[in-house]
């Protein structure tokens, strides 16, 4: 890794972040690529999430979906744990709630698939600072 | 892909299902197949949509149409005029409070998003252990500003110009804070984060450090920046194993970028974090205290003056805020003081993370804009109380808090509105109690937690507390006496008046504030030695209904110790001296034949 050493250096690394992000969303296969975020903190941990996740990213490859499974933080939404937030190619991010592997396995055949939506999303119900 | 022109999604929500929300799935089903409409209308079931006060909901897409308030014999409506005929119901449409105009969509719903994610901005977000995915969100963008554009002083007026106040449940102003520890001469300083989370209930702290620990690294640069000091200290109980490794790497890649080192962002400024580890004390969370543990002393504190800011860990001024408060400081650089200030109420700005938990259908972490009334993030947030209860109270600010009941349901939630109700804003957890929650009960479940967290230093916490205790245990026992109420009050404002630290100056607070607002509950048990929450044991007896019985066996099979007798389709007999009275029988019954005396 380069260090960073301005600024100016942080903001073209800042830029260089976002274009691979969006390189990925445009490169050829940009109507195919899923994006797939699995909430990883200790109580996501506790209900499963990580067998979630390994299921998500076996059964993508074993499917050939073109997909990024990826982890991140607490989503909030304990009550409900674990849970995933899937993102379609072009279109806004859903969160689905008590994703077990059944649940997983809905969404990459229905969801993922299809394209058709399921039951136990979880409406987004807060704002952030970039509104 | 999908072939559905439109999609009708119904709030399953535990609010919104106990009023009917399944009917009208049901009954949007039948309707679809009557109309032939299979291929076009899809009916999707969603969790929570956070507006439980308006429930059911039911939003359309593609054109995100919100209905509120919709009954089973609406749906036939909805589907002739909005689906088909593509005409909005106007009469289901939610009235703007204030232009009493119907609001067509939910972007345009003010009251709709009652939470602002501030500080849990990139929880749930970006991947945590990778520091480019921060980058990409303006991560480490505000300790460039500050390096290359700000002075130090500038920094921290507009840290006080932002009004954010500590996190940690104190509420000191944290621009005042860091003013004072710049302006302390020193040669050496240290910048600690308190990350020492011990409220039974709270998960904030550990939340933002598994989702978010890069803003943390930040924010502590950038005070040090401010006060001068190269050298920071993260104070983290080792039972997070998950914020700790994750911390580590965030650490290490930090470093990798040179983000953390000599001569940061090319700047004259140095600074590195290491991380020390707490055994899980409460007492702990008490600067103090934390700064002595680190130190490698007992966990114990003292007194106040001197501050840490001007003599802290190893006699140099220190620096000590919370998780949370740091975690609102890039934000507050790279937005501005004016657009943070302009959140919250007068006097409290910006926002606070709640963790919510007991009684309530969605327990989970939230972030809302001070002044959120709690009745809004009870039903609307939190989707009501469990099994379709009575609301008894909030226990807020864990065992240094109190309880607030339904008369303070529309109260703003900030710092000072909390501490005239007589709890405290504390450090964010919020437990929800209902009507089979027994105050004295709760209020003996907090001494307990005291009790061992004590550090015993002072005499008036280490036995004060327990006297408590034992008189509360008395009590629940149904041992009671008159006095006792009395001597429950007088003891805990000596405890109050007399500790040496916060740990004991607070811990009767669940004890006064349950005396002050449920004093009937205290008389029942003194006085008629009966628990009206049914939750005391020793107070409880199950008793067979003999009309009732119809001789089932079911609590005989049930009963874990033999304590229930009787012949088939024969009234039973519980044998008192024998029950345990767990409650099994009484939870078994069909027929209602065994209750509670």
């Amino acid at each position: 890794m380069n260090k960073i050493t301005s600024l100016a250096d942080l903001k073209r690394i800042k830029e260089q972040v976002h274009s691979k992000i969006r390189m990925r969303e445009n490169s050829d296969n940009a109507d195919t690529l899923v994006q797939i975020k699995v909430g990883m903190a200790t109580c996501g941990i506790a209900s499963g999430a990580k067998e979630t996740m390994t299921y998500f990213i076996e059964e993508t490859e074993h499917q050939a979906i073109d997909a990024v499974v990826t982890q991140t933080g607490c989503m909030g939404y304990c009550y409900a744990e674990p849970t995933v937030e899937v993102t379609l190619p072009g279109q806004e991010p859903v969160v689905f709630g008590f994703v077990n592997k059944a649940k997983a396995r809905e969404i990459i055949d229905r969801y993922i698939i299809k394209g058709e939506m399921i039951d136990g999303m979880i409406p987004v119900t807060y704002k952030t600072i970039d509104e | 892909m999908s072939e559905y022109n439109t999609q009708i999604l119904i709030c399953g929500g535990t609010g919104c299902q106990a009023s009917e929300s399944e009917e009208i799935g049901k009954s949007f089903r039948e309707l679809i197949g009557e109309l032939g409409l299979e291929d076009e209308v899809q009916v999707v079931v969603t969790g929570c949509f956070g507006f439980c006060e308006k429930g059911p909901i039911v939003k359309m897409m593609p054109d995100k149409t919100f209905y509120v308030h919709v009954t089973p014999a609406d749906t036939e409506e909805i589907l002739k005029e909005h689906v088909v005929k593509g005409r909005q119901i106007e009469r289901l449409l939610y009235k703007d409070p204030k232009t009493k105009q119907p609001v067509s969509d939910s972007q345009h719903m003010d009251f709709y998003k009652k939470q602002l994610r501030i500080a849990l901005r990139n929880c749930g977000f970006i991947d945590p252990e990778n520091i480019d995915e921060y980058i990409a969100r303006d991560g480490y963008m505000a300790l460039g500003k500050c390096l290359s554009e700000m002075t130090p002083e500038q920094v921290i007026e507009e840290v006080k110009k932002s009004g954010l106040r500590g996190r940690g449940g104190g509420g000191f102003p944290t621009g005042l804070k860091w003013e004072i520890t710049a302006k302390v001469p020193g040669d050496k300083k240290y910048v600690v984060c308190n990350a020492d989370e011990g409220d039974p209930g709270a998960f904030m702290d550990r939340s933002i450090l598994e989702g978010d620990p890069h803003s943390v690294i930040e924010a502590m640069a950038i005070n040090a920046y401010c006060t001068g000091s190269d050298h920071g200290l993260v104070y983290i109980r080792a039972e997070y194993p998950l914020a700790v490794a994750r911390l580590k790497t965030a650490l290490k890649q930090a470093r990798e970028y040179g983000l953390l080192g000599k001569g940061i962002l090319g700047a004259d400024f140095n600074f590195d974090i290491e991380i020390r580890y707490g055994a899980g004390a409460f007492v702990c969370g008490e600067e103090t205290a934390l700064i002595h543990s680190m130190e490698g002393l007992r966990g114990e504190p003292t007194f106040k003056p001197p501050f840490p800011s001007e003599h802290g860990y190893y006699g140099k001024p220190t620096n000590v805020n919370n998780v949370e408060t740091y975690a609102n400081i890039p934000v507050i650089i790279n937005k501005g003081a004016d657009w943070f200030a302009s959140i919250g109420t007068e006097k409290s700005k910006g926002t606070k993370v709640f963790a919510l938990a007991g009684a309530i259908n969605n327990v989970g972490l939230i972030e809302v804009p001070m002044g959120t009334t709690l009745r809004e993030v009870i039903y609307d947030i939190g989707g009501g109380i469990k099994g379709g209860k009575q609301f008894k109270a909030v226990q807020t600010g864990g065992p240094s808090g109190g309880m607030l009941t339904s008369e303070f349901l529309d109260t703003p939630i900030d710092y000072d509105n909390l501490l005239a109700a007589g709890s405290m804003m504390g450090s964010g957890g919020m437990i929800v109690l209902d009507e089979s929650d027994c105050m004295v009960a709760m209020a003996k479940f907090y001494l307990e937690f005291t009790l061992e967290e004590s550090c015993g230093k002072c005499s008036p916490c280490r036995i004060g507390n327990k006297r408590l205790y034992e008189i509360l245990e008395k009590i629940t026992e149904g041992k009671g006496e008159d006095a006792d109420i009395e001597r429950l009050k007088i003891l805990s404002h000596v405890i109050k008046d007399t500790s040496l630290c916060g740990l004991g100056q607070t811990s009767p607070n669940p004890v006064l504030s349950s005396i002050n607002y449920f004093i009937n509950e205290y008389d029942a048990h003194v006085k008629d030695h009966r628990c009206p929450a049914g939750q005391c044991k020793a107070l409880l007896r199950y008793e067979v209904v003999e009309d009732k019985c119809t001789g089932c066996t079911l609590c005989f099979r049930n009963c874990p110790v033999g304590a229930i007798t009787g012949e088939r389709r024969a009234v039973h007999y519980i044998d008192q001296s024998l029950c345990i009275k767990c409650g099994v029988c009484f939870d078994k019954c069909k027929f209602d034949a065994i209750v509670m005396v």
